[in-house]
Protein backbone atom coordinates (compact mmCIF):
# COMPACT_ATOMS: atom_id res chain seq x y z
CA UNK A 1 0.00 0.00 0.00
CA UNK A 2 1.13 3.50 -0.72
CA UNK A 3 -0.48 6.83 -0.03
CA UNK A 4 -0.73 8.11 -3.60
CA UNK A 5 -3.28 10.86 -3.24
CA UNK A 6 -4.10 12.94 -0.17
CA UNK A 7 -7.59 12.45 1.25
CA UNK A 8 -8.58 16.05 0.51
CA UNK A 9 -6.74 16.21 -2.82
CA UNK A 10 -3.90 18.49 -1.73
CA UNK A 11 -0.31 18.12 -2.89
CA UNK A 12 1.98 16.51 -0.32
CA UNK A 13 3.72 19.82 0.39
CA UNK A 14 0.61 21.95 0.24
CA UNK A 15 -0.95 23.47 3.36
CA UNK A 16 -4.66 24.03 3.75
CA UNK A 17 -6.00 27.50 3.03
CA UNK A 18 -4.77 30.08 5.53
CA UNK A 19 -6.51 33.21 6.75
CA UNK A 20 -5.29 35.62 9.41
CA UNK A 21 -6.58 38.77 11.05
CA UNK A 22 -5.45 40.96 13.93
CA UNK A 23 -7.31 43.18 16.38
CA UNK A 24 -10.39 40.96 16.49
CA UNK A 25 -10.96 41.28 20.25
CA UNK A 26 -11.30 44.93 21.15
CA UNK A 27 -10.89 44.63 24.91
CA UNK A 28 -7.57 42.81 24.67
CA UNK A 29 -4.26 44.65 24.36
CA UNK A 30 -3.51 42.54 21.32
CA UNK A 31 -5.46 39.86 19.50
CA UNK A 32 -5.50 37.74 16.39
CA UNK A 33 -7.38 35.04 14.53
CA UNK A 34 -5.57 32.34 12.59
CA UNK A 35 -7.49 29.93 10.41
CA UNK A 36 -5.95 26.98 8.62
CA UNK A 37 -8.42 24.78 6.79
CA UNK A 38 -11.21 24.10 9.28
CA UNK A 39 -9.13 24.84 12.34
CA UNK A 40 -9.70 28.28 13.83
CA UNK A 41 -7.69 29.80 16.69
CA UNK A 42 -8.33 33.07 18.50
CA UNK A 43 -5.62 34.57 20.67
CA UNK A 44 -5.83 37.53 23.04
CA UNK A 45 -2.96 39.13 24.94
CA UNK A 46 -3.46 40.95 28.25
CA UNK A 47 -0.53 42.66 29.85
CA UNK A 48 2.08 43.29 30.89
CA UNK A 49 -0.01 43.49 34.06
CA UNK A 50 0.68 42.81 37.70
CA UNK A 51 1.05 39.15 38.57
CA UNK A 52 -0.89 37.69 41.48
CA UNK A 53 -0.46 35.76 43.73
CA UNK A 54 2.65 37.68 44.58
CA UNK A 55 4.94 34.75 45.22
CA UNK A 56 4.74 33.98 41.50
CA UNK A 57 6.30 37.31 40.59
CA UNK A 58 9.80 37.33 39.17
CA UNK A 59 11.77 40.45 40.16
CA UNK A 60 14.28 39.78 37.37
CA UNK A 61 11.91 39.87 34.41
CA UNK A 62 8.35 39.46 33.25
CA UNK A 63 6.50 36.16 33.12
CA UNK A 64 4.71 34.68 30.11
CA UNK A 65 1.59 32.65 30.76
CA UNK A 66 -0.28 30.76 28.05
CA UNK A 67 -3.75 29.32 28.45
CA UNK A 68 -4.84 26.98 25.65
CA UNK A 69 -8.49 25.98 25.59
CA UNK A 70 -10.85 24.21 23.20
CA UNK A 71 -14.41 25.51 23.28
CA UNK A 72 -16.91 22.84 24.39
CA UNK A 73 -18.47 22.57 20.92
CA UNK A 74 -15.25 22.77 18.90
CA UNK A 75 -14.61 19.09 18.37
CA UNK A 76 -15.97 16.89 15.60
CA UNK A 77 -16.74 14.19 18.18
CA UNK A 78 -18.20 14.48 21.66
CA UNK A 79 -18.49 17.74 23.58
CA UNK A 80 -15.23 18.80 25.20
CA UNK A 81 -15.70 19.19 28.95
CA UNK A 82 -14.86 22.75 30.01
CA UNK A 83 -11.82 23.27 32.20
CA UNK A 84 -8.18 22.30 31.96
CA UNK A 85 -7.08 18.80 31.08
CA UNK A 86 -3.64 17.20 31.12
CA UNK A 87 -3.56 17.74 27.36
CA UNK A 88 -4.43 21.44 27.48
CA UNK A 89 -1.92 22.03 30.29
CA UNK A 90 0.89 20.46 28.31
CA UNK A 91 -0.01 22.37 25.15
CA UNK A 92 -0.09 25.64 27.11
CA UNK A 93 3.34 24.83 28.50
CA UNK A 94 5.01 23.95 25.18
CA UNK A 95 3.38 27.01 23.58
CA UNK A 96 5.03 29.20 26.22
CA UNK A 97 8.37 27.64 25.38
CA UNK A 98 7.71 28.10 21.66
CA UNK A 99 7.14 31.85 22.06
CA UNK A 100 9.69 32.78 24.75
CA UNK A 101 12.76 32.77 22.47
CA UNK A 102 11.47 35.77 20.49
CA UNK A 103 10.26 37.77 23.50
CA UNK A 104 12.13 40.31 25.58
CA UNK A 105 10.46 40.38 28.99
CA UNK A 106 13.30 42.19 30.78
CA UNK A 107 11.47 45.52 30.79
CA UNK A 108 8.68 44.46 33.11
CA UNK A 109 9.82 42.59 36.20
CA UNK A 110 7.05 41.27 38.49
CA UNK A 111 4.53 41.55 35.65
CA UNK A 112 2.82 38.92 33.55
CA UNK A 113 1.85 38.74 29.91
CA UNK A 114 -1.18 36.50 29.59
CA UNK A 115 -2.03 34.85 26.29
CA UNK A 116 -5.41 33.18 25.96
CA UNK A 117 -5.83 30.81 23.03
CA UNK A 118 -9.37 29.67 22.25
CA UNK A 119 -10.50 27.28 19.55
CA UNK A 120 -14.09 27.54 18.33
CA UNK A 121 -13.62 24.92 15.62
CA UNK A 122 -10.94 22.26 15.22
CA UNK A 123 -9.66 19.90 12.53
CA UNK A 124 -6.16 18.92 13.77
CA UNK A 125 -3.16 21.24 14.05
CA UNK A 126 -4.70 23.23 16.90
CA UNK A 127 -1.51 23.88 18.86
CA UNK A 128 0.17 25.14 15.68
CA UNK A 129 -2.74 27.43 14.81
CA UNK A 130 -2.73 28.62 18.43
CA UNK A 131 0.96 29.50 18.29
CA UNK A 132 0.53 31.38 14.99
CA UNK A 133 -2.36 33.40 16.44
CA UNK A 134 -0.54 34.01 19.74
CA UNK A 135 2.57 35.27 17.99
CA UNK A 136 0.50 37.77 16.00
CA UNK A 137 -1.45 38.84 19.10
CA UNK A 138 1.82 39.54 20.95
CA UNK A 139 3.00 41.72 18.09
CA UNK A 140 -0.39 43.43 17.98
CA UNK A 141 -0.09 44.14 21.73
CA UNK A 142 3.24 45.84 21.11
CA UNK A 143 5.30 43.43 23.21
CA UNK A 144 8.99 43.66 22.28
CA UNK A 145 9.78 40.79 19.93
CA UNK A 146 12.78 39.79 17.87
CA UNK A 147 10.72 38.06 15.26
CA UNK A 148 7.43 36.28 14.62
CA UNK A 149 6.98 32.61 15.38
CA UNK A 150 5.07 30.48 12.92
CA UNK A 151 3.99 26.93 13.36
CA UNK A 152 2.80 24.02 11.26
CA UNK A 153 2.46 20.30 11.65
CA UNK A 154 4.30 17.95 9.32
CA UNK A 155 4.35 14.20 9.38
CA UNK A 156 4.07 10.97 7.56
CA UNK A 157 0.95 9.28 6.28
CA UNK A 158 1.72 5.69 5.26
CA UNK A 159 4.85 6.12 3.08
CA UNK A 160 4.61 9.84 2.29
CA UNK A 161 5.98 12.85 4.12
CA UNK A 162 3.24 15.48 4.19
CA UNK A 163 2.60 18.95 5.55
CA UNK A 164 -0.38 20.16 7.61
CA UNK A 165 -2.26 16.94 8.41
CA UNK A 166 -6.00 17.30 8.86
CA UNK A 167 -8.05 15.14 11.19
CA UNK A 168 -8.85 12.49 8.59
CA UNK A 169 -5.17 12.05 7.81
CA UNK A 170 -4.25 11.81 11.49
CA UNK A 171 -6.85 9.04 11.73
CA UNK A 172 -5.67 7.25 8.54
CA UNK A 173 -6.05 3.53 9.10
CA UNK A 174 -4.47 1.84 6.06
CA UNK A 175 -0.92 2.71 7.10
CA UNK A 176 1.18 4.27 9.83
CA UNK A 177 0.79 7.92 10.71
CA UNK A 178 3.32 10.24 12.33
CA UNK A 179 2.41 13.75 13.42
CA UNK A 180 5.15 16.30 14.07
CA UNK A 181 4.08 19.77 15.21
CA UNK A 182 6.85 22.29 14.62
CA UNK A 183 7.18 25.95 15.57
CA UNK A 184 9.87 27.96 13.91
CA UNK A 185 11.42 31.37 13.56
CA UNK A 186 11.20 31.27 9.78
CA UNK A 187 13.95 33.79 9.09
CA UNK A 188 16.64 31.88 10.98
CA UNK A 189 15.17 28.41 10.72
CA UNK A 190 15.46 27.99 14.50
CA UNK A 191 12.95 25.53 15.92
CA UNK A 192 11.14 26.51 19.11
CA UNK A 193 8.66 23.65 19.38
CA UNK A 194 9.04 20.08 18.30
CA UNK A 195 6.91 17.14 19.26
CA UNK A 196 6.12 13.88 17.57
CA UNK A 197 3.63 11.03 17.71
CA UNK A 198 4.32 7.99 15.55
CA UNK A 199 7.36 6.41 13.99
CA UNK A 200 9.61 7.72 11.19
CA UNK A 201 13.18 7.28 9.94
CA UNK A 202 15.74 9.99 10.62
CA UNK A 203 15.76 10.68 6.87
CA UNK A 204 11.97 11.28 6.95
CA UNK A 205 12.38 13.66 9.86
CA UNK A 206 14.95 15.67 7.92
CA UNK A 207 12.62 15.91 4.93
CA UNK A 208 9.66 16.78 7.13
CA UNK A 209 11.55 19.62 8.83
CA UNK A 210 12.58 20.93 5.43
CA UNK A 211 8.90 20.96 4.47
CA UNK A 212 8.03 22.72 7.74
CA UNK A 213 10.55 25.43 6.97
CA UNK A 214 9.00 26.14 3.56
CA UNK A 215 5.53 26.30 5.06
CA UNK A 216 6.77 28.53 7.90
CA UNK A 217 8.12 31.09 5.47
CA UNK A 218 4.75 31.20 3.76
CA UNK A 219 2.86 31.47 7.06
CA UNK A 220 5.09 34.27 8.33
CA UNK A 221 4.19 36.22 5.18
CA UNK A 222 0.49 35.81 5.97
CA UNK A 223 1.03 36.83 9.61
CA UNK A 224 3.00 39.91 8.62
CA UNK A 225 0.39 40.95 6.09
CA UNK A 226 -2.41 40.61 8.65
CA UNK A 227 -0.50 42.75 11.15
CA UNK A 228 0.06 45.46 8.57
CA UNK A 229 -3.57 45.40 7.43
CA UNK A 230 -4.81 46.58 10.81
CA UNK A 231 -2.80 49.77 10.50
CA UNK A 232 -3.55 50.52 6.87
CA UNK A 233 -5.28 53.79 6.29
CA UNK A 234 -8.58 53.14 4.52
CA UNK A 235 -8.65 54.81 1.12
CA UNK B 1 -14.47 56.82 41.92
CA UNK B 2 -17.57 54.80 41.09
CA UNK B 3 -19.71 57.48 42.70
CA UNK B 4 -18.21 60.10 40.40
CA UNK B 5 -18.71 58.11 37.23
CA UNK B 6 -22.23 57.28 38.34
CA UNK B 7 -23.01 60.95 38.83
CA UNK B 8 -21.53 61.67 35.44
CA UNK B 9 -23.59 59.02 33.69
CA UNK B 10 -26.75 60.15 35.47
CA UNK B 11 -26.18 63.79 34.64
CA UNK B 12 -25.79 62.90 30.98
CA UNK B 13 -28.87 60.67 31.10
CA UNK B 14 -31.05 63.53 32.30
CA UNK B 15 -30.13 65.13 29.00
CA UNK B 16 -30.85 61.83 27.29
CA UNK B 17 -27.26 61.15 26.23
CA UNK B 18 -25.05 58.13 26.92
CA UNK B 19 -21.29 57.55 26.69
CA UNK B 20 -21.53 56.45 23.10
CA UNK B 21 -24.19 58.97 22.11
CA UNK B 22 -27.12 56.57 22.23
CA UNK B 23 -30.54 57.24 23.72
CA UNK B 24 -31.54 55.41 26.92
CA UNK B 25 -33.56 52.70 25.17
CA UNK B 26 -31.42 52.13 22.09
CA UNK B 27 -29.50 48.97 21.32
CA UNK B 28 -26.09 49.25 19.73
CA UNK B 29 -25.76 47.97 16.19
CA UNK B 30 -26.34 44.24 16.11
CA UNK B 31 -25.48 41.43 13.75
CA UNK B 32 -26.26 37.73 13.99
CA UNK B 33 -24.63 34.95 12.04
CA UNK B 34 -25.29 31.20 12.22
CA UNK B 35 -23.16 28.17 11.38
CA UNK B 36 -19.99 29.76 12.75
CA UNK B 37 -18.55 26.57 14.32
CA UNK B 38 -18.95 23.72 11.87
CA UNK B 39 -18.17 20.93 14.32
CA UNK B 40 -21.11 21.99 16.45
CA UNK B 41 -24.55 20.71 15.50
CA UNK B 42 -25.73 24.30 15.63
CA UNK B 43 -23.99 27.60 16.32
CA UNK B 44 -24.42 31.34 16.22
CA UNK B 45 -22.38 34.49 16.72
CA UNK B 46 -23.97 37.70 17.93
CA UNK B 47 -22.31 41.08 17.91
CA UNK B 48 -23.90 43.92 19.84
CA UNK B 49 -21.60 46.86 19.33
CA UNK B 50 -18.19 45.47 20.30
CA UNK B 51 -19.69 42.77 22.50
CA UNK B 52 -19.36 39.37 20.86
CA UNK B 53 -20.68 35.99 21.99
CA UNK B 54 -20.57 32.57 20.31
CA UNK B 55 -23.04 29.85 21.22
CA UNK B 56 -22.53 26.26 20.11
CA UNK B 57 -24.79 23.23 20.46
CA UNK B 58 -23.48 19.70 20.83
CA UNK B 59 -25.97 16.83 20.73
CA UNK B 60 -25.23 13.71 22.76
CA UNK B 61 -27.11 10.49 23.50
CA UNK B 62 -27.59 9.25 27.03
CA UNK B 63 -29.81 7.65 29.59
CA UNK B 64 -32.69 9.88 30.69
CA UNK B 65 -33.15 10.92 34.31
CA UNK B 66 -35.22 8.34 36.22
CA UNK B 67 -38.04 10.81 36.96
CA UNK B 68 -38.43 11.83 33.29
CA UNK B 69 -37.84 8.56 31.38
CA UNK B 70 -39.34 9.79 28.12
CA UNK B 71 -37.87 13.28 27.93
CA UNK B 72 -34.67 14.59 26.41
CA UNK B 73 -32.35 16.78 28.50
CA UNK B 74 -31.24 20.34 28.17
CA UNK B 75 -28.02 21.72 29.63
CA UNK B 76 -26.73 25.26 29.42
CA UNK B 77 -23.17 26.22 30.29
CA UNK B 78 -21.53 29.64 30.07
CA UNK B 79 -17.82 30.28 29.78
CA UNK B 80 -16.82 33.82 30.61
CA UNK B 81 -13.57 33.36 28.72
CA UNK B 82 -10.61 35.29 30.13
CA UNK B 83 -9.81 36.27 26.54
CA UNK B 84 -12.92 38.45 26.46
CA UNK B 85 -12.40 40.65 29.51
CA UNK B 86 -9.29 41.46 31.60
CA UNK B 87 -11.28 40.84 34.78
CA UNK B 88 -12.25 37.25 33.89
CA UNK B 89 -10.00 34.47 35.13
CA UNK B 90 -9.51 30.90 34.02
CA UNK B 91 -10.73 28.19 36.33
CA UNK B 92 -14.09 26.87 37.46
CA UNK B 93 -17.13 28.95 36.40
CA UNK B 94 -17.55 32.12 38.43
CA UNK B 95 -20.91 33.00 39.97
CA UNK B 96 -21.44 35.46 37.08
CA UNK B 97 -21.03 32.63 34.57
CA UNK B 98 -23.37 30.38 36.54
CA UNK B 99 -26.03 33.08 36.75
CA UNK B 100 -25.78 33.80 33.02
CA UNK B 101 -26.13 30.12 32.14
CA UNK B 102 -29.05 29.62 34.50
CA UNK B 103 -30.93 32.69 33.31
CA UNK B 104 -30.61 31.61 29.66
CA UNK B 105 -31.59 28.06 30.67
CA UNK B 106 -34.67 29.28 32.51
CA UNK B 107 -35.93 31.25 29.52
CA UNK B 108 -35.84 28.19 27.27
CA UNK B 109 -37.00 25.65 29.83
CA UNK B 110 -39.89 27.58 31.31
CA UNK B 111 -41.33 28.67 27.98
CA UNK B 112 -41.28 25.00 26.90
CA UNK B 113 -39.52 26.23 23.80
CA UNK B 114 -38.27 22.74 23.02
CA UNK B 115 -40.62 19.78 22.89
CA UNK B 116 -38.34 17.53 24.93
CA UNK B 117 -40.68 14.55 24.64
CA UNK B 118 -39.77 14.39 20.95
CA UNK B 119 -36.12 13.95 21.94
CA UNK B 120 -36.77 10.52 23.40
CA UNK B 121 -35.55 7.56 21.34
CA UNK B 122 -36.18 4.62 23.72
CA UNK B 123 -38.10 5.50 26.90
CA UNK B 124 -36.00 4.95 30.01
CA UNK B 125 -33.01 4.02 27.88
CA UNK B 126 -31.93 6.52 25.27
CA UNK B 127 -32.67 10.23 24.83
CA UNK B 128 -30.99 13.23 23.24
CA UNK B 129 -29.04 15.63 25.44
CA UNK B 130 -28.83 19.18 24.15
CA UNK B 131 -25.60 20.79 25.36
CA UNK B 132 -25.70 24.53 24.92
CA UNK B 133 -22.40 26.31 25.53
CA UNK B 134 -22.13 30.08 25.64
CA UNK B 135 -18.66 31.55 25.12
CA UNK B 136 -17.90 35.25 25.48
CA UNK B 137 -15.39 36.49 22.91
CA UNK B 138 -15.39 40.20 23.71
CA UNK B 139 -17.29 41.58 26.69
CA UNK B 140 -18.20 45.23 26.40
CA UNK B 141 -21.47 44.91 28.26
CA UNK B 142 -24.84 43.17 28.00
CA UNK B 143 -23.77 39.54 27.81
CA UNK B 144 -27.25 38.48 29.00
CA UNK B 145 -29.19 39.70 25.98
CA UNK B 146 -26.39 38.64 23.63
CA UNK B 147 -26.27 35.11 25.05
CA UNK B 148 -30.04 34.73 25.00
CA UNK B 149 -30.61 35.63 21.37
CA UNK B 150 -27.52 33.75 20.16
CA UNK B 151 -28.78 30.65 21.99
CA UNK B 152 -32.12 30.77 20.19
CA UNK B 153 -30.37 31.33 16.87
CA UNK B 154 -28.03 28.37 17.52
CA UNK B 155 -30.97 26.13 18.49
CA UNK B 156 -32.71 27.10 15.25
CA UNK B 157 -29.52 26.30 13.35
CA UNK B 158 -29.18 22.84 14.92
CA UNK B 159 -29.54 19.67 12.86
CA UNK B 160 -29.56 16.30 14.61
CA UNK B 161 -26.58 14.08 13.84
CA UNK B 162 -27.13 10.51 12.64
CA UNK B 163 -27.43 7.56 15.03
CA UNK B 164 -25.70 4.21 14.49
CA UNK B 165 -26.15 1.33 16.95
CA UNK B 166 -27.43 3.71 19.61
CA UNK B 167 -24.31 5.86 19.29
CA UNK B 168 -24.03 9.33 17.76
CA UNK B 169 -22.48 9.33 14.32
CA UNK B 170 -21.16 12.89 14.26
CA UNK B 171 -19.91 12.54 10.69
CA UNK B 172 -23.41 12.19 9.30
CA UNK B 173 -25.79 15.08 9.76
CA UNK B 174 -29.51 14.61 9.21
CA UNK B 175 -31.81 17.36 8.05
CA UNK B 176 -33.92 17.04 11.19
CA UNK B 177 -34.09 20.27 13.18
CA UNK B 178 -34.75 20.43 16.91
CA UNK B 179 -38.45 20.41 17.91
CA UNK B 180 -38.42 24.14 18.66
CA UNK B 181 -41.91 25.51 19.29
CA UNK B 182 -41.14 28.94 20.61
CA UNK B 183 -38.43 31.51 20.42
CA UNK B 184 -38.25 33.22 23.82
CA UNK B 185 -36.01 36.27 23.91
CA UNK B 186 -34.51 37.90 26.96
CA UNK B 187 -34.20 41.63 27.37
CA UNK B 188 -32.42 43.08 30.38
CA UNK B 189 -33.52 46.49 31.60
CA UNK B 190 -31.18 48.38 33.92
CA UNK B 191 -31.97 51.03 36.46
CA UNK B 192 -29.58 53.86 37.29
CA UNK B 193 -30.96 56.42 39.75
CA UNK B 194 -34.51 56.92 38.47
CA UNK B 195 -33.55 56.21 34.85
CA UNK B 196 -33.98 53.02 32.85
CA UNK B 197 -31.57 51.97 30.15
CA UNK B 198 -30.97 48.88 28.03
CA UNK B 199 -27.84 47.40 26.46
CA UNK B 200 -25.34 48.92 28.91
CA UNK B 201 -21.65 49.39 28.20
CA UNK B 202 -19.11 47.97 30.67
CA UNK B 203 -18.79 51.41 32.29
CA UNK B 204 -22.55 51.63 32.74
CA UNK B 205 -22.82 48.09 34.08
CA UNK B 206 -20.37 49.05 36.82
CA UNK B 207 -22.68 51.70 38.26
CA UNK B 208 -26.22 50.35 37.82
CA UNK B 209 -28.48 50.04 40.86
CA UNK B 210 -30.64 47.21 39.62
CA UNK B 211 -31.43 45.12 36.61
CA UNK B 212 -34.27 42.93 35.50
CA UNK B 213 -33.97 40.27 32.84
CA UNK B 214 -37.34 39.54 31.27
CA UNK B 215 -37.84 36.60 28.97
CA UNK B 216 -40.47 37.49 26.38
CA UNK B 217 -42.47 35.20 24.13
CA UNK B 218 -43.66 36.15 20.68
CA UNK B 219 -47.21 36.50 22.01
CA UNK B 220 -46.04 39.15 24.49
CA UNK B 221 -46.03 36.95 27.58
CA UNK B 222 -43.28 36.70 30.16
CA UNK B 223 -41.71 33.29 30.71
CA UNK B 224 -38.82 33.96 33.07
CA UNK B 225 -37.46 36.74 35.25
CA UNK B 226 -34.25 37.50 37.07
CA UNK B 227 -33.63 40.54 39.19
CA UNK B 228 -30.04 41.58 39.74
CA UNK B 229 -28.13 44.48 41.22
CA UNK B 230 -27.66 45.67 44.79
CA UNK B 231 -30.71 47.88 45.15
CA UNK B 232 -34.42 47.07 45.45
CA UNK B 233 -36.96 47.71 42.72
CA UNK B 234 -40.52 48.92 43.35
CA UNK B 235 -43.59 47.34 41.78
CA UNK B 236 -43.87 50.41 39.53
CA UNK B 237 -40.26 49.98 38.45
CA UNK B 238 -40.92 46.37 37.54
CA UNK B 239 -44.08 47.20 35.58
CA UNK B 240 -42.15 49.81 33.63
CA UNK B 241 -39.17 47.51 33.02
CA UNK B 242 -41.37 44.64 31.80
CA UNK B 243 -43.10 47.00 29.41
CA UNK B 244 -39.76 48.19 28.02
CA UNK B 245 -38.54 44.60 27.67
CA UNK B 246 -41.66 43.48 25.79
CA UNK B 247 -41.36 46.38 23.36
CA UNK B 248 -37.65 45.87 22.81
CA UNK B 249 -37.92 42.10 22.39
CA UNK B 250 -39.80 42.74 19.15
CA UNK B 251 -36.81 44.64 17.84
CA UNK B 252 -34.43 41.82 18.81
CA UNK B 253 -36.70 39.20 17.30
CA UNK B 254 -36.18 40.73 13.85
CA UNK B 255 -32.60 39.44 13.94
CA UNK B 256 -33.72 35.81 13.98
Amino acid sequence: MTYTKRLDGRKFDETREIEAKTGIIKRAHGSAMFKIGNTIAYAAVYGPRELYPRFMQNPQKGTLRVHYNMMPFSSGGDRVRPGTSRRSKEISYVTEKALLPVLDLNDFPNAVVDIFIELPQTDAGTRCAGICAASMALADAGITMKDLVSSISVGKVDDKVVVDLNYDEEAYEDGGVADIPVAMIARTGEITLLQMDGEVTSEDLKNALEMAKKASIKITEVQRKALKEKYEVPK
Amino acid sequence: MNEESKKHILRALTENVRYDGRKDLDYREMSLEVGVARNAEGSARIKIGNTEVIVGIKMELGKPYPDTPNEGCLMVGAELLPLSNPAFESGPPSIQAVELARVVDRGIRESHAIDIKKLCITPGELVWFINIDICSINDEGNLFDAASIATIAALKDTKLPGVKNNLVDYKSKTKTPLPLNKEPIEVTVHKIGDKFIIDPLTEEEAVIDGRLTVCCTKEGNICALQKGGDYPLTAEDIAKMVEIALTKSKELRKLL
